[in-house]
């Protein structure tokens, strides 16, 4: 979240698109019934499903699932030929103004650059005009055609209410409906938040969806505002606490990355990543990421890091290609992996299509399993009848199953949606052999490092320096490791200002990233948590919510990365002078007597700069300003455009009929003969969650169980009635990659839509059945889903894929 | 069982005067549908508080799990779908369990001596020691809630977590209700609470949008705000006016001595208990006083 769960409340209109806050989240659902309550906030649900949001919906409106940019987009388009933007906001805080190379280009659904057979783009032409001083060239006038602001406006007309609703679905006047509510919080003076989870995340657009929205809120002026931006809610507890610390294959803890094969020289991996202003007087602060690479390496490797080895670049392993999950997969599924680690993840279950996941087990060797819970992948090669009808005589993975601690039987750290890292203490001591995940971890490390220390090995550096200076080195202790990811100085720190003042003594904890240094003598295993255990200590631990300016930014309750900041841009809740846009919702502000930004939160800019210094909100951005044309970030394109799902229920794009599904998403041989047809399969199926459940593990809670006894499937009425299927009837859904059996649920929440003059169903799956726990045995929902994911994050469809259904 | 901090107002078959020197503050639960987002938290708080398991079931196609109330599950969500525009769909999720009647029909019905108690804060409790397992408080409900078990015979139901409430904390379903749905404390701030309630959703356009607290059954301790006061039956089968049946006033009345003949088919399988287990005795006396405290 760009704001947090509190700061919902404080929000005019509240959007649930691609999520089901109520749902999915109903303890941060909270913040909107307290907004509706205390703010006479207005709550929009968009989505297939009349859901538990809905239910408490002010207005709520249909939409095809997969067509969500196409509906955005049509935003846009509103929102720019009514002239319903904050134009202020806008022209000072976005590259509106900003000049497109001529060279770039969108013709008939593709961006200049395309290369058909790479499924992917030359982004060469996807930037701004530059002048001779390499600064980004703009047009304050906004005349010239190639400004971000008139290509946006060009971009979007096509996105007309009429092609909105033959993409969608959604009725016109309903379309129309939800763009007014939404203009009206172009004023300065109301904002709009919008919440999303895995509703937009699992498509093959999924990112750009969540892009398009952003966009909405520039344009509305709602980002970096008390009420307002864009708040992922994340699934899992800490979940994005495994984003932060980098445990997605291409990255490095704090959003950092890894190098590409490419990238052999160290200064060149560097200078790519810092980048430098392309504004003057911009922070650009990934300048300073020199300091937060050479902190981590310090901190993973000690004195081995030295400047000579250039803090041991040479052993970050450099990569190929993303191995992502289902990259992993399909590599495992072609005999190229001997073994895998699941280590709190389920994936014959979460992930798609369980006949191939299942496949690629069986060709392993052996397979690790860390988990409180027996799952389903750790039994993948048991025969459960027809949940799981393999032969175990033919499977001959070896599996090695190590129960884990579950967070309620440790001490630690969460990190929430709202990037509050927050402590909590164990309930309880975990049952039998047990171990927390740190310990098994430690455990299989120190052998492998006897090993190694042993016998040798082909590449043993990196494993026999890291360094491992905890007390009981089979068990690191949570404060052990929070201390580490805060970071500490190795060397006396000093102030670059005044080098006789010592900011950090000489193994004192650091007190926040701003004290990190590129000369080695900083050690912080992640610079974004850095000022999370600092020398007075664990500030995580906070529990004082006090909140004196009556938004709900408590800063004395726990940390929140970065800096303890709650509010991300909060410096753009202020005009360009310095003074709020609203004065109830007062983040920061520039105090002109005291020559600082003062509020109620850590300001998002350098505390002194004044504001005819220009500094641009956005300071992660080297433009300074937030980003209406993507550049080249994204995989598909500058400007997010509606593609269809890659089983598409229309099977065109009224857009542009030779474009359409996503052209830079990636797919594997074997996985795009495995796509269905709406001839074959008529039918959307999309999977999603209950409240009574949480994803594969409560079905091994009896009370849980309880709630939610069996596996069931929603389909609507008339659908029902063309099959002759009655709720509690026994129903079979099947995609072209299996089938699964479960109970109707017939339900006037989904309807029929009329799409590109097709009437379309939606057949609803929720997932969590399986073949173990206390629950009713049920089939793996991703039995039925395709192998293929979303263009930037291989984020699996989900949401989107063929089936059809008849009577069991 | 009785609870010190807690003064008894009424105890079924019994003519004992109630104390009356501590003052109590009437108590309500409030439950506001327009809030509810069903997701049973408020049934699974209910089961850990009273130490309750029932079989995991099945599913019949509806989000209704458990399907109904029963000795195990002393609440249950109510889903219904409903359009009473064309076009526009509501989900109606209604929270169903005793309603602590301020004139209990349980209570009345009873003819086991302190089976059924009212507490003099408006909470209606069941003492399954004394219970006889007859099953007239079932009849004597306009609701629909009390259940005999098939386990011990005895009838069980909502106790509005009295064990909780006497000791100054709200009931389980209250503490873990997510959006602030249910609420609890005196009535009369109550309903204070809930006329805001009523003025917020006139102002989204519920322009029935009111109070459920039924005259019927001289008022409840258990409310419900409802988008459509008007029309009660929308959620579930909420009855539009309750009140005590006839039945019991049958039984209480000039017909007592035929009661057991009268409630016969109702009464079938209690009588069968009745036979087989044996039954506190009701003597003569405290019938007489029964029908004393009726007048």
């Amino acid at each position: 979240m760009t704001n947090h769960w509190v700061d919902i409340k404080n929000a005019d209109i509240v959007v649930i698109m691609g999520g089901n806050a109520a749902e999915a989240h109903p303890c941060g659902f909270k913040w909107v019934t307290e907004a509706k309550a205390h703010n006479n906030a207005r709550l929009i649900v968009i989505d297939p499903r009349f859901t538990r949001s809905a239910a408490v919906a002010d207005y709520y409106v249909p939409i095809r699932s997969g067509s969500d940019i196409a509906f955005l987009g049509g935003v846009i388009n509103y929102l720019l030929s009514h002239g319903r933007i904050q134009h202020e906001y806008v022209k000072k805080f976005t590259d509106a103004t900003f000049l497109v190379n001529d060279g770039f280009q969108f013709d008939n659904g593709l961006f200049s650059g395309y290369n058909k057979e790479k499924r992917s783009y030359d982004k060469t032409s996807w930037g701004y005009q530059k002048g001779v001083d390499g600064y980004a060239l703009t047009d304050d006038t906004m005349q010239n055609p190639r400004c971000v602001l008139n290509m946006l406006k060009q971009h979007y007309s096509r996105y007309t209410p009429e092609m909105v609703s033959r993409i969608t679905g959604t009725p016109k006047e309903q379309f129309i409906k939800v763009c007014e509510m939404l203009a009206e919080t172009s004023a300065s003076d109301k904002t709009a938040t919008f919440l999303y989870a895995l509703g937009w995340t699992q498509h093959t657009t999924g990112t750009q969806m969540i892009r398009t929205m952003a966009m909405i809120q520039l344009l509305l002026g709602n980002i970096g505002m008390a009420g307002g931006g864009v708040n992922a809610l994340r699934g899992h507890s800490n979940i994005q606490g495994l984003t932060d610390l980098g445990l997605l294959s291409n990255m490095l803890p704090g959003y950092m990355t890894l190098p590409g094969d490419s990238e052999q020289d160290f200064r060149a991996f560097l200078e790519k990543r810092a980048l430098k202003p392309l504004r003057p007087g911009q922070m650009s602060f990934w300048q300073n990421y020199p300091s937060f690479h050479v902190s981590l390496m310090k901190s993973w490797y000690g004195d081995s890091a030295t400047r000579e080895n250039n803090w041991c670049y040479d052993w970050l392993p450099k990569l190929d290609k993303v191995y992502d999950v289902l990259q992993v997969f399909d590599m495992m599924h072609q005999g190229k992996l001997n073994g895998y680690f699941a280590q709190g993840f389920n994936p014959l279950a979460a992930f798609p299509d369980k006949s191939k996941i299942g496949g690629a087990l069986a060709r392993l060797k052996y397979l690790v399993v860390i988990d409180p819970l027996a799952t389903e992948t750790s039994e993948f090669w048991k025969n459960f009848g027809e949940y799981n009808n393999v032969v175990p005589s033919k499977i001959q993975t070896e599996v090695f199953r190590l129960p884990s601690a579950c967070f309620a039987e440790e001490d630690g750290s969460l990190v929430n949606s709202s990037r509050v890292l927050q402590w909590h203490y164990k309930g309880a001591e975990p049952p039998a052999e047990a171990k927390g995940d740190a310990e098994i971890i430690a455990g299989i490390f120190l052998k492998l490092r006897e090993m190694y220390r042993k016998d040798g090995g082909a590449f043993p550096e990196p494993i026999l320096n890291l360094t491992w200076p905890h007390q009981i080195p089979g068990k690191p202790s949570p404060e052990e490791l929070a201390r580490e990811f805060n970071g500490k100085a190795l060397a006396d720190v000093t102030d670059p200002k005044d080098k006789t003042k010592v900011l950090a003594k000489s193994g004192e904890q650091l007190g926040g990233f701003a004290q990190l240094r590129d000369d080695g003598s900083t050690a912080c295993g992640c610079w974004i948590f850095s000022g999370a255990w600092p020398q007075a200590g664990n500030m995580m631990a906070r529990r004082d919510n006090s909140d004196p300016s009556g938004l709900g930014n408590t800063l004395n309750w726990a940390f929140a990365w970065p800096a303890n900041r709650r509010i991300l841009y909060n410096r753009a809740s202020s005009d360009p002078m310095g003074k709020p846009w609203d004065p109830k919702r007062k983040v920061i502000s520039w105090d002109v007597k005291s020559g600082k930004w003062l509020g109620m939160d850590i300001p998002d800019m350098r505390p002194d700069a004044a504001p005819e210094e220009n500094v641009g909100p956005f300071i992660m951005n080297p433009e300074g300003v937030a980003r209406l044309f993507g550049t080249d970030k994204m995989a598909e394109g500058p400007f997010p455009e509606h593609y269809e799902p890659f089983e598409t229920p229309i099977g065109t794009n009224p857009l542009h009929p030779d474009v359409i599904s996503n052209p830079a998403a990636r797919i594997f041989k074997g996985d795009i003969e495995a796509l269905g047809t709406a001839k074959d399969f008529p039918y959307i199926g999309t999977t999603y969650r209950l409240t009574e459940h949480f994803h594969f593990w409560t079905k091994h809670a009896v009370l849980n169980a309880i709630l939610q006894p069996e596996q069931f499937v929603e389909i609507d009425e008339e659908l029902a009635a063309s099959k002759g299927i009655k709720s509690g009837d026994r129903v079979k859904v099947s995609s072209r990659r299996g089938h699964i059996k479960a109970v109707a649920a017939v339900t006037k929440r989904l309807k029929v839509l009329d799409v590109d003059g097709k009437k379309v169903h939606t057949v609803g799956i929720p997932i969590h059945w399986g073949f173990k726990g206390v629950a009713n045995n049920g089939y793996i929902a991703n039995t039925l889903t395709p192998f293929v994911g979303d263009a930037n994050t291989q984020t699996p469809e989900f949401k989107t894929f063929l089936v059809t259904i008849e009577k069991a | 069982m009785a609870l010190q901090s807690l003064d008894i107002k009424r105890r079924s078959a019994t003519t004992t005067p109630p104390p009356g020197v501590r003052k109590s503050p009437e108590v309500a639960k409030l439950i506001d549908i327009s809030k509810c987002i069903g997701c049973k938290a408020c049934q699974t708080a209910c089961m850990e508080w009273n130490d309750l398991r029932d079989d995991i079931g099945k599913t019949t196609g509806i989000y209704d799990n458990p399907r109904d109330l029963d000795e195990n599950n002393w609440t249950v969500m109510r889903f219904s779908e409903v359009e009473l525009e064309r076009g526009k769909l509501e989900w109606l999720i209604r929270k169903d369990g005793c309603m602590h009647c301020g004139d209990p029909g349980c209570l009345k019905a009873c003819p086991a001596p302190g089976a059924v108690i009212q507490y003099s804060n408006g909470i209606v409790d069941f003492h399954e020691e004394s219970c006889i397992g007859c099953g007239y408080c079932i009849t004597g409900c306009p609701f629909d809630i009390p259940r005999i078990s098939k386990k011990d015979a005895k009838a069980y139901k909502c106790t509005l977590c009295s064990d909780r409430v006497s000791a100054g904390v709200e009931p389980a379903c209250v503490k873990t209700c997510p959006t602030g749905a249910i609420t609890f404390g005196a009535k009369e701030e109550i309903i204070h609470h809930a006329n805001g309630r009523i003025a917020d959703l006139k102002g989204r356009g519920f322009a029935n949008a009111g109070i459920y607290d039924p005259e019927g059954v001289g008022k409840t301790h258990v409310m419900y705000v409802l988008q459509h006061a008007d029309k009660p039956g929308i959620y579930s089968n909420l009855p539009e006016n309750p009140g005590i049946s006839p039945m019991v006033s049958l039984w209480k009345g000039a017909a007592k001595p035929l009661a057991s003949l009268a409630l016969g088919a109702v009464a079938a399988g209690a009588f069968f208990h009745y036979v087989t287990k044996g039954a506190n005795e009701v003597s003569e006396e405290i019938e007489k006083e029964f029908e004393n405290e009726k007048r």
